[in-house]
C-alpha cells in the first residue's frame, strides 16, 4: 500500500497527555494562518498555537477551577472548541464544573458549577462530552447521564443554562453535532454513554429526542454525526455506523484490538479517523448514496504510533489533508500530512 | 475521578512490595522463622480491619506523597528496617510494576484479575496462619462485593485515574529491561500482536447491511498487527484461574533485582519534578490512612538474639549496598553495632528512615552512642 500520509515535525507540549477519551482538540483559524491545539494533562489544559509556516509556536496553560478558587487540583475530563457562527469558545469540563473561555484561552467568560456532594459517593461526579449545536447552543454531558444545554449569545458572557436533557442513565462519554454543514439533516446532535446507548436529538427552544439507539453493554467512547449517520467507536474496538433518525445499523467494523479513544470526520471528503489504545490510527472513507440511503465504509490507511496508547486523533482541516495525534505519557502532538 | 481507585492501588502496590521483600529475604537466606514473621506482620497490617474500612470508603486518590507515607509505614510494620535509599528503590519497583500491569491489561476490567493474582499470592504467603488468612478472605469478599458489578466504562475510569497517578514515571527497572518489556528510555513496549481482550473481535472485518438488516457486503482489511482470538475469560470468583499472568510474582529466587534511576529526562518539556520523597526532617504528609497505619501495634520479639543485616538491593555491576536491619531493643551491644553501621550508610542530614514510633527508638539509641 503506497503511503497515504507521511509524518511531519511534532509539536512539543508543556506536559504529557493524560489517558482521557478524545484528548485532542483542533481549531483552524484560516484568516490568521494559525492552528490551535489543546491537550489535557490532569488538571491543566495545554494550548499551543502553531503558525502554518511552522516557524511560530506559542503556549498557554489553563487550569481547572473550583468554586471561588481560581485554580484547583480537580481533574479535567475534556477540552474542546465549540465553533458557532458568531464566535468560537473553548470549553473545559472537569470534576467540579464547566469553564468556557474565549477561543484563545485568554478570558473565562462563563463558569457552571456541578452539584458535587460533600463526601465522595461511589458514583464519581464530572462533566464530559462537549458539542456546539446549530447557531447558539453548547451542550455538555454529565456523569449522571444528563445533558446540559447552554444558550450562547453572539458576544459577551450572558450564557445561560436553558435546558437539561434527561435521557441517559449512565455517564456521558462523548457528544457530537451534525458536521456536514447541510441544513437538510433533521438530527442536530448525538450523545453517547458508558452503556453504549446513543441518543439522537433535534435542537430548538426545547430539544427533541428523535431516536434512542440501545447499547450492547459496551461503552461508546467516541461519537460523530455526519450527513445524518452516527459513527460510534466502542470499548470493544468496534466502529458502528447507524442511520441516526431510524437507528438502522448500516455497518459494523472490527476496527481495533483495544478500546477506541477517538474518532474524527473530515466533513468535505467523508474521511474518518479512528484511534485506540492498540497504538493504531486508521483512516477510512465513508460514502453515502442518497438514493438507497446506504452507507459504505472502506479502509484506506494505517499508522502505528509505536508503544503508545493513543488518546486523541483529529483532522486539522475539513478535507482531511492533515491529522494530529496524542498518546498517553507523550509530550508531543504528532502530525501527519498527505504524501 | 473514580472514587473506587484507592483500594486497588493500595492492594496491588502492597502485593508487589511483598513479592520483592519475599524474594530478597529468601535470596539472602534469612532464617525462615524470621522471614515469615516479617511477611506476616506486614500482611496483618495491610489487612487490618479498621484500616481497610477507611480504605474502601469512596474517596479521591491520595497524592503521590501521601501514598508514599502510607507505604513507608507499611514497610516498617515489622521488625525489619529500611533506610531511605532502600525504601526509594522498593517504592520505584512497586510503582513501575503496577504501572506496567495497568498499561498492559487488555481490557480495563482485567485490573480486577491482576488484583486477584496479588491477593491469591498473599493468601499463599499466610496459608499457615489462620488468623491472618481470615483477614485476607474478608478483603476478597469486599473486593467481590464492590467491583464485580462495575461496568467496563467504570473500570476504564478507574484505569484512567490510575494512569494519571502514574503519569510521567519512566524509571528503568532492570528486570523489565532484561525481559525487553521496557525500552531504554523507560517506556513500556506495547505489542501489536497476541490475543485480543475478552469481548473483542480480531480486527479486519467490515460488514455492511441494507436498510432491511440484510448483510450485503463483507470486506477484509489489512490491520497491520498480528492478533489472535481472545483467550477464555479469567475467573472473578474467590478461587479460580485468573488466566492473565499480570500481577503474578515475576521475581524468581535467583534473579537479582535492582533499579536504575532514569536521571535527567532527555525531553525537558516533560520533566515535571514531582517530589515523592518524604523529608524526615519535615512533617510527613499525615493522611488518615497513614495515621491508622502508624498506630497499629506489632508484637516485638521477646528473645534476645542479635539482629543481622540483609542486602536489599546488592548488584554485581554496582557495589551499592543498602542495609536492612532487624532491631531488638533488648540487645544493646548488637544495637550499638547496627546503629553504627547504619550511620555509615545513611546520607548526610538523613538520620532516620521514618518518623514512626519504631524509628524514634532507633534515633534515641543513636543519640545515646
Amino acid at each position: 500500500m503506497a503511503k497515504m500520509y507521511h509524518k511531519e515535525k511534532s509539536i512539543q507540549i508543556k506536559s504529557s497527555a493524560s489517558a482521557l477519551y478524545n484528548n485532542l482538540s483542533v481549531l483552524r483559524i484560516a484568516p490568521r494562518c494559525l492552528t490551535y491545539f489543546t491537550v489535557v494533562h490532569a488538571n491543566v489544559v495545554n494550548m499551543v498555537s502553531a503558525s502554518w509556516d511552522g516557524l511560530n509556536y506559542s503556549h498557554r496553560q489553563l487550569q481547572s477551577k473550583e468554586g471561588n478558587v481560581a485554580t484547583s487540583s480537580s481533574l479535567i475530563m475534556q477540552a474542546a472548541w465549540c465553533v458557532l457562527p458568531s464566535r468560537d469558545l473553548l470549553v473545559l469540563t472537569s470534576q467540579k464544573g464547566i469553564q468556557m473561555y474565549e477561543s484563545d484561552g485568554s478570558i473565562m467568560v462563563y463558569w457552571h458549577a456541578l452539584d458535587t456532594p460533600e463526601t465522595p459517593t461511589a458514583q464519581a461526579v464530572f462533566a464530559r462530552g462537549i458539542a456546539a449545536v446549530r447557531d447558539k447552543y453548547i451542550c455538555v454531558g454529565v456523569s449522571s447521564g444528563s445533558v446540559l444545554v447552554f444558550d450562547v449569545p453572539s458576544k459577551g458572557s450572558n450564557i445561560t443554562l436553558s435546558e437539561v436533557l434527561e435521557e441517559h442513565t449512565e455517564p456521558i462519554t462523548d457528544m457530537a453535532s451534525e458536521c456536514s454543514g447541510s441544513m437538510e439533516c433533521i438530527a442536530d446532535l448525538v450523545s453517547a454513554d458508558d452503556s453504549g446507548t446513543l441518543c439522537v436529538w433535534k435542537s430548538g427552544g426545547d430539544f427533541q429526542l428523535l431516536n434512542k439507539i440501545p447499547g450492547f453493554d459496551t461503552s461508546c467512547s467516541s461519537v460523530k454525526l455526519w450527513k445524518g449517520t452516527v459513527i460510534a467507536g466502542y470499548g470493544t474496538g468496534q466502529i458502528r455506523l447507524y442511520e441516526g433518525v431510524t437507528g438502522i445499523l448500516h455497518a459494523e467494523v472490527n476496527a481495533h484490538a483495544r478500546w477506541i479513544y477517538s474518532l474524527d470526520i473530515a466533513p468535505f471528503t467523508g474521511l474518518l479517523l479512528s484511534a485506540a489504545e492498540d497504538s493504531l490510527v486508521r483512516v477510512w472513507h465513508l460514502t453515502i448514496s442518497p438514493e438507497t440511503n446506504n452507507v459504505e465504509i472502506e479502509h484506506l490507511y494505517n499508522e502505528c504510533v509505536t508503544d503508545s496508547q493513543i488518546c486523541g486523533a483529529k483532522f486539522c482541516d475539513g478535507d482531511g489533508y492533515a491529522f494530529a495525534v496524542t498518546g498517553y505519557d507523550l509530550s508531543e502532538i504528532i502530525r501527519y500530512t498527505q504524501a | 475521578m473514580s472514587t473506587r481507585t484507592l483500594p486497588l492501588l493500595f492492594i496491588n502496590l502492597g502485593g508487589e512490595m511483598l513479592y520483592i521483600l519475599d524474594q530478597r529475604l529468601r535470596a539472602q537466606n534469612i532464617p525462615s522463622d524470621k522471614a515469615k514473621k516479617v511477611m506476616n506482620d506486614i500482611i496483618t497490617t495491610m489487612f487490618n480491619k479498621k484500616f481497610l474500612e477507611e480504605l474502601f470508603k469512596p474517596q479521591e486518590l491520595y497524592s503521590k506523597k501521601a501514598l508514599r507515607t502510607v507505604f513507608d509505614r507499611l514497610a516498617h510494620a515489622s521488625i525489619m528496617r529500611l533506610n531511605q535509599a532502600s525504601m526509594d528503590k522498593l517504592y520505584d519497583l512497586m510503582t513501575m510494576a503496577f504501572k506496567y500491569q495497568v498499561l498492559l491489561c487488555p481490557r480495563p476490567k482485567d485490573i480486577l484479575l491482576v488484583t486477584f493474582n496479588h491477593m491469591d499470592a498473599i493468601k499463599d504467603f499466610v496459608r499457615d496462619t489462620p488468623s491472618i488468612l481470615s483477614q485476607v478472605d474478608e478483603t476478597y469478599r469486599q473486593l467481590l462485593e464492590i467491583y464485580t458489578s462495575l461496568s467496563g466504562g467504570e473500570f476504564q475510569l478507574i484505569r484512567q485515574t490510575l494512569l494519571i497517578f502514574f503519569q510521567d514515571m519512566h524509571i528503568r527497572v532492570s528486570i523489565f529491561l532484561k525481559d525487553k518489556v521496557q525500552n531504554s528510555n523507560g517506556r513500556f513496549v506495547l505489542p501489536t500482536s497476541g490475543p485480543v481482550p475478552y469481548g473483542t473481535q480480531t480486527p479486519g472485518l467490515i460488514r455492511m447491511f441494507s436498510c432491511s438488516g440484510e448483510e450485503i457486503k463483507r470486506v477484509q482489511f489489512r490491520d497491520g498487527g498480528n492478533y489472535t482470538a481472545a483467550l477464555r475469560e479469567g475467573s472473578f470468583e474467590l478461587f479460580g484461574d485468573r488466566v492473565t499472568k499480570l500481577g503474578t510474582n515475576m521475581y524468581s529466587v535467583s534473579r537479582p533485582v535492582e533499579t536504575h534511576m532514569s536521571g535527567t529526562s532527555k525531553n525537558s518539556s516533560q520533566h515535571t519534578k514531582v517530589n515523592t520523597l518524604p523529608n524526615p526532617l519535615a512533617k510527613e504528609e499525615l493522611n488518615l490512612l497513614a495515621k491508622l497505619m502508624g498506630g497499629l501495634e506489632v508484637q516485638k520479639p521477646s528473645h534476645t538474639d542479635s539482629g543481622f543485616r540483609v542486602n536489599l538491593f546488592a548488584t554485581d555491576e554496582e557495589e551499592e549496598y543498602v542495609w536492612v536491619f532487624f532491631i531488638h531493643s533488648s540487645d544493646k551491644q548488637a544495637n550499638a553495632e547496627l546503629a553504627k553501621i547504619m550511620g555509615e550508610f545513611t546520607e548526610a542530614g538523613d538520620s532516620s528512615p521514618s518518623s514512626s514510633s519504631k524509628g524514634d527508638d532507633l534515633l534515641a539509641m543513636m543519640d545515646g552512642l
